[in-house]
């Protein structure tokens, strides 16, 4: 107290508490910056950068531009209401002509492939039957003879919509959207639109075995939270076990579990409670099982740490308050883990949403998630901008999902770091 | 020591032959009989791990005895759940429901009883001018202090007007100019409202201004059952007579026993005469109590009007503020404490021998420590 005013006292005079506060604190936070610098680093690498990346990829537009420069300059104050006139006729030549000596018409012919199916076809048969330049005025004709496509409006507006450098096309299509001929947003065709049903899915699969790990992990952490340390110790490694097993090897013990002649089914039919096999495999119950299996830690570990901060007191002062059993763990027990179950329903949920290796192994065709079609585009048909668009609406959603569970918790934050 | 106790109350809990063992070898409780009266306020007092706190765990519901049974008013409770006793409870650590407000939790007990909406509110209300709380109703008891949750946790054990309120060491955590302003608190609001209250404490300072009647407990077993004055005056062993209160031990061998008095040989050297409380007689080792207030220290070693005096050493002086206390060597026991009042005898020094002087009826003769 007295070294205090001494100091204040003897501060030069004229500088604000504030500044001196300021400066005296400036080592200590600069010494905090330098250990959390590493890290920080490392994620900017790792995770901010992939996923800044994997954001501009799915609105980055330009493979068109670069093969079809001329074409798309050509096209820049068309209507888009006629045929574009002979000009744009005479760049598209000259720009096949271009691309072909350059070797890169397939990428153009990929990007609106994409938008336009046979456009491929369109535009390498431009290129194999196009010999030379055409002569001035007659570049129209020309290509009209070669593919009669090129007399199509439909054939353009895809090449002036792809025509970059930024498109809204990857992630119409994510959301089963596209632009027709006139340019408004339409539902996409039929056998195209397959990815809200595939968010769908991926939504109720995850909310399904969010509601399992819920259902069975809830009980386990109550034990754990109330046995005495060293049996709770010993289930805590049963419930941690799964962390020292491979992801794999896990996923895969389920197929020699559930398979048709696989342990359940045979120990079934030797007990003669069924006669036929049960399909427990490749569908949706494969993967729910399988999958809640590998989460259940996700949910137990949040839940214990919330039920291990409830005393005991409460529910006997709750008895003794004339509560029975069931009342006092509805309305005194139950409403203090909430934050738990917050916590580890949001964990396991949006764990689950992007669920790759147990549902591609143990789910049938119809029980594939989003991530199987996110790993599909980027793997195996190099989409990369649909595989991105529709991470992009993956993310979008989790994002939102944590949002409102943020706002939730607010509520709750008041007592939760209120214990006696 | 019940016999000569003011009216007899009808007993609203009666204890009778309760034992209870956790690990089935040790017995927490040993045969405990215990009446408690309806309207007064009973006090167990003990050690940790004396027993009371489990005998309050079995009265509440939270503990099954071993043996025996419990009654209240008159009916078996030792199979009735907790929550259908109808006892009012207020826990070392409040245990107030920290997800909901003041007033919530003080109609927690009301809302599970199915009390009318109305009729709830009114008692709440007047629950929180009871204890002078109706600005902070809608607080939650982490926003509150451990004196103001406390209080709380007091309402929410009375509003719905128990048979019986027990408190298992409420004011523990609370510092000791707050525990003592509650003591009173307690105690005013026990008397305003003719509750049965059923404390448990160690701390016997507490015990003597709050109780009724006080059970004071060790190895399982109620030593004495009293009013805090006969506990202090005429305690029945000597854990008793060093439990409450300040206290001197002097060991000795009883020599004769003359009706109620004898003569006991110190170990220490010395004899002197002692109220026979706890000698089974002549040639039994014996300890004597003495209150440090009950001594006086003189300079003269012939004793005239029948009280005991014994040579001591003066070791050194301990300034209290209200009192001092000198502290003697006496008869083997370097740590014989004697109140001194204040201003007399301030020039005792270091090494000094002086003579200490008691009545005998002052002197109790006790069983061996």
């Amino acid at each position: 107290m007295t070294d205090g005013l001494l100091t204040s006292a003897s501060a030069p005079p004229g500088v604000p508490l504030k500044r001196r506060l300021r400066r005296a604190e400036r080592a200590r936070q600069l010494k905090a910056l330098a250990l959390v610098a590493p890290l920080l680093v490392f994620l900017l690498f790792t995770f901010a950068g992939p996923i800044a990346g994997m954001l501009w990829r799915a609105v980055d537009d330009r493979e068109v531009r670069q093969v079809l420069p001329q074409t798309i300059a050509a096209l820049a104050d068309w209507d888009g209401k006629d045929l574009p006139d002979e000009k744009a006729y005479a760049a598209l030549a000259s720009d096949v002509l271009a691309a072909r000596a350059a070797g890169t018409i397939a990428i153009a012919a990929k990007r609106l492939n994409y938008a336009l199916n046979g456009f491929r076809t369109i535009l390498t048969s431009t290129a194999r039957n196009l010999k030379a330049a055409p002569e001035p005025g007659t570049a129209k004709e020309t290509l009209g003879k070669i593919n009669p496509a090129w007399r199509e409006r439909a054939t353009w507006t895809t090449i002036k919509d792809a025509s970059g450098p930024i498109t809204g096309f990857y992630l119409l299509a994510a959301l089963d959207l596209t632009r027709n001929a006139d340019g408004a947003i339409v539902a996409a065709l039929p056998d195209q639109a397959i990815y809200r049903q595939v968010f769908t899915r991926t939504f109720i699969i995850s909310l399904s075995v969010t509601l399992l790990c819920l259902i069975l992990g809830f009980p386990v952490a109550y034990l754990l939270a109330t046995l005495p340390p060293e049996r709770s110790n010993l289930l805590m490694i049963f419930v941690l076990l799964p962390f020292w097993t491979s992801l794999l090897v896990r996923t895969c013990a389920w197929i020699v579990l559930l398979q048709s002649k696989g342990v359940v089914n045979d120990s079934l039919r030797w007990l003669g409670i069924i006669d036929e096999p049960l399909r427990l495999i490749y569908n949706r119950f494969g993967v729910c099982v399988a999958t809640t299996h590998v989460l259940l830690p996700f949910m137990i570990l949040p839940l214990y740490s919330s039920m291990k901060a409830i005393s005991p007191a409460y529910l006997r002062a709750a008895a003794s308050l004339g509560a029975p059993p069931l009342t006092a763990f509805l309305r005194i027990y139950l409403p203090q883990t909430l934050p738990g179950i917050g916590a580890g329903s949001l964990l396991v949920f949006i764990l689950a949403l992007g669920y790759y290796i147990t549902p591609a192994l143990v789910g049938g065709a119809a029980d594939q998630m989003i991530s199987y079609f996110i790993a599909l585009y980027t793997t195996e048909t190099a989409n990369w901008g649909l595989a991105s668009a529709l991470g992009a609406v993956l993310l979008l959603a989790t994002i939102l999902l944590a949002l409102v569970y943020g706002k939730l918790v607010q509520g709750q934050q008041v007592t939760g770091g209120m214990k006696n | 020591m019940e016999a000569g106790m003011v009216t007899p109350a009808p007993a609203l809990v009666r204890f009778s032959g309760i034992q209870k063992t956790y690990d089935g070898e040790h017995l927490v409780v040993k045969n405990l009989d215990l009446d408690i009266r309806k309207g007064e306020f009973i006090t167990l007092l003990g050690p940790s791990g004396s027993g009371k706190t489990t005998t309050l765990m079995m009265l509440a519901g939270f503990e099954v005895p071993t043996h025996g049974e419990i009654y209240l008013a008159e009916r078996p409770i030792k199979n009735m759940p907790p929550h259908k006793r109808d006892i009012g409870m207020v826990f070392q650590n409040y245990a107030l429901f920290p997800h909901l407000t003041i007033a919530e939790n003080i109609a927690f007990p009301l809302s599970v009883r199915k009390t009318s909406k109305a009729e709830a509110q009114e008692r709440v209300k007047s629950a929180l001018r009871m204890i002078k709380m109706e600005a902070l109703a809608h607080r939650r008891p982490g926003q509150l202090s451990g004196g103001q949750q406390q209080r709380v946790a007091l309402a929410r054990a009375l509003v719905f007007n128990p048979q019986l309120v027990l408190m298992d060491e409420p004011l523990g955590a609370l510092d000791k100019r707050l525990r003592e302003q509650m003591q009173l608190e307690i105690k005013q609001l026990h008397e305003r409202m003719g509750i049965t209250v059923v404390y448990v404490t160690h701390d016997q300072s507490e015990a003597l201004t709050m109780s009724d009647r006080i059970a004071v407990f060790n190895d399982g077993i109620v030593q004495q059952i009293d009013r805090p004055d006969a506990l202090y005056e005429h305690p029945v062993n000597s854990f008793v007579a060093h439990f409450i209160g300040e206290n001197n031990v002097l060991a000795g061998t009883v020599e004769t026993v003359n009706k109620d008095y004898c003569r006991v040989a110190l170990t220490g050297g010395g004899a002197v005469t002692a109220r026979a409380i706890n000698v089974s007689g002549p040639g039994a080792s014996t300890s004597l109590s003495v209150r440090p207030e009950r001594i006086a220290i003189v300079t003269d070693g012939s004793s005239s009007d029948g009280a005991n005096r014994l040579p001591a050493k003066v070791q050194n002086t301990i300034y209290l503020g209200d009192h001092a206390l000198a502290v003697l060597d006496v008869a083997g026991n370097a740590e014989f404490m004697v109140k001194l009042q204040p201003g007399a005898h301030h020039d005792l020094t270091h090494g000094e021998s002086v003579f200490i002087s008691f009545r005998p009826d002052d002197c109790l003769a006790l069983d061996p420590v």
